[in-house]
């Protein structure tokens, strides 16, 4: 991997922004919208729940801003690879000298930013609107995010290789991936709620990480264990995600698929 | 006898029971311009594709500077470059914003000035902060060959640069690329339908048809093995005949 040629490619997203910051909006709109819905419903169950209200009702708001990383950091991956094909520009980043170590590393530089972005936006919003605090993580807060960016960018690359794969018509795959494995993520509710279903719940990362939040959220204590296994499930699914990706542009290579993203 | 810049040997390329490319066989020298003639669906572009790595060829070998491109990809393409009428620099950027993210993509040295150099070269400096989706379609065109100049390419490859521009900026576009091989020493791999590029820019040609080569050799000897009075009655022949039985001769002129 080359970092000068990471930080090309990085530079050109970053172009992006600083021409046209009506892309902020993408950016910020949607995790502001979740944030305020999620937010105003746990205000509205606070108000006429009285004394019974459940605690765990104000976890809904770290989920909103814990999931908002793993989705952007997603979307940074595939997004990455989709302004390329609209912009007619894929053929001249793939005849550059550009390794595919190079362009994943530039995708998940972009992902990390786009979430440092939002969850910072929505981190000081929650605790000016609903006074929740997410810094209440203490320690669980950087393992987390850590293993949510990982599992994004894995997300991200299986997203990417898909698309590449099925072609333009797959590129709503680039906002749905994620929303597969969210009923299964344990992000608003535990993973007991999935009964017959949680074992898929155990297969994927980011369950562990929601699960870990709640339980360092109600007793102050930071879940390693929780956070061991995300970590070493997310150190598989990046190696999945990775070898999907290299033999994916390798089927590129030979079906001639990059060509045919360009021409259309 | 000094190795040549780009040697292709049997390069094929099969989709399906289709031979897009057919055990196709050239070499360019230092500092030549060869041209790679053929109507639409010859395999030019297939075989432009195959020389840098986007398309993994079925069988055959592309070696650049007597490298084997599979094995040295990433180093010989910092020696390459390309332009394509298929593609086009991201339209919400600026024009020196485009050049800069490939000048440092390509580690071009003093990248600053030679994004002036090569603005000044295709006439369009003042465009410079100009948003590149705004560009008119010779300026865009022009703009591409800006970004595949900026690194001084050994080898160039050149995919019909001038397909729909008028005949000023087109004229513009042939002496950019005779001053490229004559004042920065490229190496230069040339595809066009228009003959008359092809007659004022290439040292010599590549003649395909459906896949295959049907000869190889300079323009002058093009006609002469065609027995016709210009390259573009030779490109309509072909186009519509075929000329099939010719590629075993075109293939010894080579040799």
């Amino acid at each position: 991997m080359n970092v000068a040629t990471v930080q090309a490619l990085v530079l050109r997203y970053l172009y992006l922004y600083t021409r046209t910051p009506i892309r902020l909006v993408e950016l910020l709109f949607w995790p502001l919208v979740h944030l305020l819905v999620w937010g105003y419903l746990t205000e509205f169950l606070k108000k006429h729940t009285g004394a019974e209200f459940p605690y765990e009702i104000t976890y809904l708001i770290g989920a909103v801003i814990l999931w908002d990383i793993l989705f952007r950091a997603q979307q940074g991956v595939a997004i990455f690879f989709l302004e390329d094909v609209w912009s007619r520009n894929l053929l001249n980043i793939f005849a550059a000298p550009v390794t595919n170590a190079d362009y994943l590393a530039a995708t998940y530089v972009v992902g990390f930013l786009r979430a440092a972005v939002t969850s910072t936006l929505l981190g000081v919003l929650s605790a000016l609107l609903y006074s929740f605090n997410i810094l209440e993580l203490n320690w669980a807060l950087l393992p987390s995010v850590f293993n949510l960016l990982v599992f994004g960018w894995a997300l991200g690359m299986i997203s990417t290789a898909l698309i590449v794969r099925w072609g333009p018509a797959a590129e709503t795959l680039a906002w749905a991936v994620p929303f597969f494995i969210q009923p299964f993520s344990a992000v608003f509710y535990p993973v007991d709620t999935l009964e017959k279903m949680a074992w898929i719940s155990k297969m994927l990362p980011c369950s562990y990480v929601f699960e870990g939040m709640r339980e360092t959220l109600k007793t102050g204590l930071v879940d390693w264990h929780s956070i061991a296994i995300a970590t070493g499930l997310n150190a598989l699914f990046l190696a999945l995600a990775g070898i999907l990706f290299v033999r994916v542009m390798n089927v590129a290579r030979e079906k001639a698929l990059l060509t045919k993203f360009a021409s259309q | 006898m000094a190795e040549p810049v780009l040697q292709v040997t049997d390069l094929t390329k099969t989709f399906g029971k289709v031979k897009s490319v057919d055990e196709v066989s050239f070499s360019i020298k230092e500092g030549e311009i060869l041209g790679l003639l053929g109507a639409n669906g010859a395999g030019k572009t297939t075989a432009i594709n195959m020389v840098l790595g986007i398309i993994t060829p079925t069988a055959g070998r592309v070696e650049v500077f007597g490298q084997d491109l599979r094995k040295s990809r990433v180093e010989l393409l910092r020696q390459m470059n390309f332009c394509s009428t298929y593609t086009q620099l991201p339209g919400n950027l600026r024009v020196w914003q485009n050049l800069n993210v490939f000048g440092k993509l390509y580690r071009v040295p003093d990248l600053s000035e030679r994004i002036d150099q090569v603005l000044e070269m295709l006439e369009i400096s003042h465009l410079k902060n100009r948003v590149s989706g705004e560009l008119s379609a010779g300026e865009s065109t022009r703009l591409n060959l800006c970004k595949a100049l900026l690194n001084k390419p050994d080898l160039l490859l050149l995919d019909e640069p001038t397909a729909s521009l008028d005949p000023d900026i087109a004229d513009k576009v042939r002496k950019v690329v005779r001053r490229s091989r004559d004042e920065e020493g490229s190496t230069i791999l040339y595809t066009s339908h228009n003959m008359r590029d092809v007659e004022e820019v290439c040292d010599r040609v590549v003649f395909m048809h459906k896949g295959k080569i049907l000869f190889v050799g300079t323009p002058k000897e093009t006609l002469q093995h065609f027995q016709e009075d210009s390259l573009e009655e030779v490109f309509i022949r072909v186009a519509r005949g075929g000329q099939v039985e010719s590629a075993k001769s075109g293939k010894e002129s080579e040799e």
